[in-house]
């Protein structure tokens, strides 16, 4: 089951539409499940759609169709990096080649040690702040030259 | 990052980064004096409201460029329940110009938003916001609670009589979201898989009520316009080409970032601020208004001036106004292959044609750039994508074709020469070096 806090947070979530609508609630929710449980495994999504009185199947959809919910387990940190073309003219590419070779990973891969994913993202609506790093979708980090990047790694700890 | 150069700053006059978003620093630079002066100064009506914003000829700043009074007019008026809708899903690569807006003028979106709510008679608004900044999600749900707090949302706002409140809702990582009928597909908790048009959002909407739906820098105008006076806004501008634009310049250049420009301001001007080409390099095409517009090679780019009308006549679209410079280290083909296989990704699965040929589009594409390009393929991309665009309920197929047809109208020879030679006719070093990140990785010998 879902923590009471997370309940709560979708509650407010909840509180934003119209009384018989519900389920417009289902994207923010299944962030908050997604936060709470690191990712969406099938009872996670189950307790959203019981919560939103949704069928499951219906949160099923909501939550494949949007790439930024993970539906298998990721690292402590997800590292997800922009190498479409605008960001891929300042570095993106060659970001994320950095990152492979640090983390000794490819993209849709996670350390052995459980620490990092590394994902491959597209449009962060960031493109002059390239290279672009987002860290558990939440944080995105501009400008990750070299020397930024070895900051970001070593600051998660 | 905020606000690289203006010319004539109005949209981003006296913003002040980070210390500047809340509501005291907006009010103080004459924040929300607008809706006080409809609402309880000169007591406009609804329709003295549309009225203004048409002669302002402010037009629609995510992509379609069309009138936004016109829209707000489309708005039947007896409905009893409305909605308005704020298209902050931005995702269009090249373009990220609603992200500093809303880090940095969030009221501005805000009282926007309540005035246009007024105007179309709107109960409730949303701001569908793009996943990936969600840090500014937070902050404008900080922004509501301030508005709210100060009585500019909720019921009886100012004492006017007027009710009408704002919520945010985000994306969590679908492109087709910011189609506006996928965003109101997404809002009511589904896929977000567009729907047949007509009926226009206007007519059926969100929970199949009359909506309205503006980009956010659209909204963020619309206190512009009242505090200037509509005739004053459009004078900005150019005729036809009411105010001034935001401009993401992103690429090749020394100073990426956002301009605020008055439409009709010369491209070579828009690079001159934005510090010109990187390292010097010869400019060779710009798209100049996200990756769906087609490119435009240096020589004409050059010549054209950065409004709706000018773009259009070079074949191209002003679109969101996301110029992506692109200078001779760049692989044409490279390039399409990429943007390609974001279409391809980003297709929403609904229709067969864009579901299917977005697949088929980035292959072929991949295959020239690989080495294993077919003389005949060329021919079969144009012909493919023929049968994608204007085929499905989206435009999204269009977006993926436009690309490659402005790429094979301008730099055909390059696909040729791929084709024939099977490498590319710019050398992957050179091609290398157009990129900071490596030149500086080499330069630490990191790895």
């Amino acid at each position: 089951m879902l923590s009471q806090e997370s309940l709560s947070r979708i509650d407010r979530e909840i509180a934003k539409y119209p009384a018989d609508q519900k389920q417009s609630a289902c994207m923010a929710a299944l962030r908050i499940a997604q936060e709470e449980k690191g990712w969406l495994a099938k009872e996670a999504i189950e307790d959203v759609a019981a919560v939103l009185e949704m069928a499951p199947m219906a949160v099923y959809e909501v939550a494949t169709f949007y790439n930024m919910y993970d539906l298998h387990p990721v690292g402590t940190y997800k590292l997800t990096v922009c190498t479409n073309l605008p960001c891929q003219l300042s570095g993106g590419v060659h970001a994320a080649d950095y990152l492979k070779q640090k983390l000794g990973i490819d993209f849709n891969q996670t350390t052995a040690d459980g620490k990092f994913t590394l994902k491959e993202g597209e449009c962060m609506g960031a493109c002059g702040d390239a290279p672009v790093v987002i860290v558990n979708n939440v944080r995105l980090k501009s400008f990750m030259t070299p020397e930024a990047i070895d900051k970001l790694l070593a600051e998660c700890k | 990052m905020a606000i690289i150069d203006a010319i004539n700053a109005t949209l981003t006059a006296g913003w002040k980064g980070d210390a500047g978003w809340n509501l005291k620093e907006y009010e103080a630079r004459g924040g929300y004096q607008s809706l006080k002066r409809i609402l309880t100064g000169d007591k406009l009506t609804p329709d003295q409201v549309i009225a203004e914003v048409k002669l302002s000829v402010l037009r629609g700043r995510g992509g379609a460029g069309f009138p936004t009074g016109l829209k707000w007019s489309f708005m039947p008026k007896a409905a009893p329940v409305k909605y308005l809708v704020c298209n902050t899903d931005e995702g269009e690569p090249g373009t990220f110009k609603d992200r500093d807006l809303l880090a940095y003028d969030p009221h501005s979106v805000i009282e926007g938003m309540i005035i246009a709510g007024y105007a179309v008679g709107a109960v409730a608004g949303y701001n569908y916001i793009h996943g990936e900044i969600f840090e500014l999600y937070e902050r404008f749900e900080a922004a509501l609670a301030e508005a709210r707090a100060a009585g500019y949302l909720g019921q009886n706002i100012l004492g006017s009589g007027f009710n009408f409140d704002l919520f945010a809702h985000h994306g969590w990582g679908a492109y087709i979201c910011g189609e506006e009928s996928a965003l109101l597909e997404s809002i009511e908790g589904k896929k977000g898989q567009p729907r047949y048009k007509p009926p226009f959002p206007a007519s059926v909407g969100l929970y199949g009520k009359p909506t309205t739906i503006n980009n956010t820098e659209t909204f963020a105008a619309v206190p512009l316009v009242f505090r200037m006076g509509g005739q004053a806004y459009l004078e900005l501008g150019k005729p036809n080409n009411g105010g001034s634009k935001l401009f993401s310049v992103s690429g090749h250049v020394n100073k990426p970032g956002n301009y605020e420009v008055p439409l009709g301001t010369p491209f070579a001007k828009l690079l001159e601020m934005a510090g010109g080409m990187r390292n010097g390099r010869k400019l060779k095409g710009v798209i100049p208004g996200g990756s769906s517009s087609p490119v435009i090679p240096a020589d004409m780019i050059m010549d054209c001036t950065m409004d709706y009308d000018s773009i259009a006549k070079a074949g191209s679209m002003l679109g969101s106004g996301a110029v992506i410079v692109m200078d001779e280290t760049v692989c044409m083909v490279q390039a399409l292959e990429r943007l390609s296989w974001f279409y391809y990704e980003e297709s929403c699965g609904q229709c067969t044609p864009c579901r299917e040929g977005t697949g088929w589009l980035y292959k072929i594409i991949h295959r020239i750039e690989h080495g294993e390009g077919r003389p005949e393929d060329l021919d079969l991309l144009l012909e493919l994508g023929g049968n994608i665009a204007g085929r499905t309920i989206c435009a999204l197929g269009d977006a993926a074709v436009m690309p490659i047809q402005g790429m094979l109208k301008h730099f055909r020879s390059e696909f040729e020469y791929h084709i024939e030679h099977k490498k590319c006719l710019v050398p992957r070093e050179v091609q290398k070096a157009g990129s900071t990140f490596h030149t500086r990785m080499m330069a630490g010998a990191a790895c």
